[in-house]
């Protein structure tokens, strides 16, 4: 049985309707990342499972119980806020032990909760201090003790990482990633940072404009994007989408990349799409990740389809573990992400190769995969 | 480096110097004058009020005392006669304290439990209510005085069904009772004012934390907003204690004769029409009703200033 049930769920404010039915199941243990652009509801959605937002329609469960209208502190929940929300006036340990004082538990009892959950956060020596006194990585450490003393059925984290500075982002996210991995708690998490989302989630949401584009995997969002929000929005740098147009030539259905100086590239149909909804003359979104776009030697060797072409060679950028260099087709940049250590000029032209495997088609007009 | 060149660096900065020097002079002399014409009424209150009458009406006022006495501070707190009675001023002054410190203290708690909520748990129309409180910070003393003496006229009447049905008004009636209730009516439009603005910039995910902690509206309030609260308290504090002790015109309007505030006492020691006028006991009367402000801001005056500016500017 799922741990966290969302069904129809629908949130407005008067007219307008932020959350336009929403229907999410997350199981226990799962961690759920809820990503998407600022506005597209994903705080909202997160607020409403934690019941500081009433919802308009629809129906939350947790732990196969409605809590529609059940009080935030009733839902067996507990939230680690983006500006960490710890009480300045309190000390460390007071601040997480005081959700423990409001239900009445006795005070021997929350000391030992406190130091329990202190030690395995490592923060012992921080319990009397005042927030003020804290790092940035040591609030948002104390935020999550004061989430995880309550020992609650699912934790809701609403962007937790983005008050902090890079390197620290990316030491928390693999903390929370431990911190998941050990205790074993059900999380849903949201953040705008796609990058946090793959790397944190069993299962990851992608919503726009209150509305869910696609629910799955990491690796499914990743690969098979259902439309052409989640591959433009999920990848950095953004997946490369070309407009093509569908044409028989030698019997075999191919797909035309027109370009302006060079021949266009002509590549056979990518095996992940449904080839009987293509038609010739039909236009194509032929959308590919920068990754799977090498020089000619740096493909993918298991790769089944590979497809060649010249192009040349506009901008290079060195990232340090890669180089990503930006050449043109079929009117738009096209990304590439090459060897760092490519002897590749600006200027030049240059032969790379597609991994095909890794290709997916959209439909322009409903921009959804084909 | 050359001596020219060092004799160049010395001269270009000395002439800023020389510049600043004249600049500091003029500000420090406008400061120190502006200083002595705001003190000297205080110092001749002061030396006025430590000379004895013929002293007094001898003399320069300018001068300093010559036999030094405490006598008209005695008789200010202890003799003098206001209106009928000639029991010093003693008794108006606790009148006056009564009548602050209560009304001073509702009407703080109530503008932050206003503040609290027209900030923290909006409703539809939050925006209005909060208009209509601003409207009160406008509203003329004077225009307030007829329906107020006709709702106190009540109140009265109410404490006197009271007192034949119980025994006791339970302070409906009450001059002192009445004045607060007039303070914190007239108040509440500021505290509000100053509680909303402080609380619009408190952090709201920590009232959102409270709750899911399981804080009920007035835990929240009492146990994250108010102990967070002391540059505003203390601002609003100041003002309302500043307002209600200095209050002439309610105080002389609700209150009469012995169950008069402090500010009216000292008009009917200086307005008497029989007799010597004693200006040293009128002017100690007139600085024990004003020390009582005057120590309130030097204890917390850097707060004050703190607290008007803070939500002014973010961080």
């Amino acid at each position: 049985m799922a741990t966290l049930e969302i069904r129809a769920l629908r949130k407005r404010f008067g007219a307008l309707e932020i959350l336009k039915g929403i229907d999410i199941s997350l199981e226990k243990g799962g961690f759920l990342v809820l990503v998407g652009p600022s506005g597209c509801g994903k705080s909202t959605l997160l607020n409403t499972i934690a019941g500081l937002e009433s919802i308009s329609s629809g129906e939350i469960l947790i732990g196969g119980q409605v809590v529609n209208d059940l009080h935030p502190s009733k839902r067996d929940i507990a939230m680690v806020f983006q500006s960490y929300a710890l009480y300045p006036n309190m000390s460390v340990a007071e601040n997480i032990a005081f959700g423990m004082e409001m239900r009445g538990v006795p005070k021997p009892d929350r000391e030992k909760a406190v130091a329990a959950v202190a030690k395995t956060l490592q923060i012992e020596h921080l319990l009397s201090r005042r927030p003020s006194q804290l790092s940035g990585g040591q609030r948002q450490r104390v935020a999550m003790g004061r989430a995880l003393v309550r020992q609650p059925r699912v934790f809701l984290f609403d962007e937790p990482l983005s008050n902090l500075d890079a390197k620290l982002r990316v030491d928390m996210r693999v903390e929370i990633k431990r911190l998941h991995q050990q205790t074993g708690t059900t999380i849903v998490y949201v953040t705008h940072d796609q990058i946090e989302a793959m790397t944190l989630a069993t299962k990851i949401a992608v919503l726009k404009d209150g509305e869910l584009q696609q629910v799955g995997t990491p690796h499914e969002i990743y690969n098979s994007p259902s439309n052409l929000f989640v591959a433009d929005f999920m990848g950095s740098p953004a997946m490369n989408l070309l407009e093509g147009t569908v044409k028989g030539l030698n019997g075999a259905r191919r797909i035309v990349l027109e370009r302006h100086e060079h021949p266009p590239i002509i590549l056979p149909i990518p095996a992940n799409a449904d080839e009987s909804r293509l038609s010739d003359g039909a236009k194509v979104i032929f959308g590919i990740r920068p990754e799977a776009v090498n020089d000619k030697d740096g493909v993918d060797r298991g790769a089944r389809s590979v497809a060649t072409f010249e192009a040349r060679v506009e901008i290079v950028e060195p990232a340090g573990s890669d180089t990503f260099v930006v050449t043109r087709a079929a009117g738009k940049e096209l990304t590439a992400r090459v060897r760092a250590d490519t002897q590749l000029r600006i200027g030049e032209n240059h032969t790379f190769a597609f991994n095909l495997d890794k290709a997916v088609l959209f439909d322009p007009q409903t921009s959804r995969r084909i | 480096m050359t001596a020219a060149a060092d004799a160049l660096v010395a001269g270009r900065s000395r002439e800023p110097a020389r510049h600043s020097m004249t600049t500091r002079v003029i500000i420090y002399g406008v400061l120190v004058l502006f200083a002595i014409v705001y003190l000297l009424p205080l110092v001749v209150m002061v030396m006025t009020s430590l000379k004895p009458l013929d002293e007094v009406t001898g003399g320069n006022m300018f001068y300093f005392p010559h036999d030094l006495t405490f006598e008209p501070w005695k008789k200010a707190w202890g003799t003098t006669c206001v209106g009928l009675t000639c029991e010093g001023i003693k008794g108006y002054v606790w009148n006056s304290v009564r009548m602050v410190v209560p009304a001073v203290l509702i009407s703080t708690l109530l503008g932050a439990l206003n503040g609290y909520v027209l900030t923290k748990w909006r409703f539809p129309g939050h925006k209005l209510v909060f208009g209509m409180m601003l409207f009160a910070c406008f509203i003329p003393f004077q225009s307030v005085l007829i329906p107020m003496a006709m709702i106190l006229g009540k109140l009265g009447a109410l404490g006197q069904t009271l007192i034949d049905a119980t025994g006791f008004s339970w302070g409906f009636g009450n001059p002192t009772v009445n004045l607060v209730l007039v303070h914190v009516v007239y108040g509440l439009g500021f505290t509000t004012l100053f509680f909303r603005n402080y609380y619009e910039t408190f952090p709201t995910e920590l009232v959102k934390a409270a709750q899911i902690d399981g804080a009920s509206f007035f835990q929240i309030f009492r146990r994250i907003l108010l102990p967070n609260s002391a540059p505003i308290f203390i601002v609003t504090v100041i003002y309302q204690f500043t307002n209600i002790w200095n209050d002439f015109l309610f105080g002389s309007t609700f209150a009469a004769g012995d169950s008069s505030p402090m500010t009216v006492a000292l008009y009917n020691i200086v307005n008497t029409s029989t007799g010597v006028i004693e200006y040293n006991v009128n002017m100690a009367a007139a600085i024990i009703a004003a020390a009582p402000t005057l120590v309130v801001y030097i204890l917390a005056g850097r707060y004050f200033v703190r607290g008007l500016m803070a939500g002014a500017v973010k961080g």
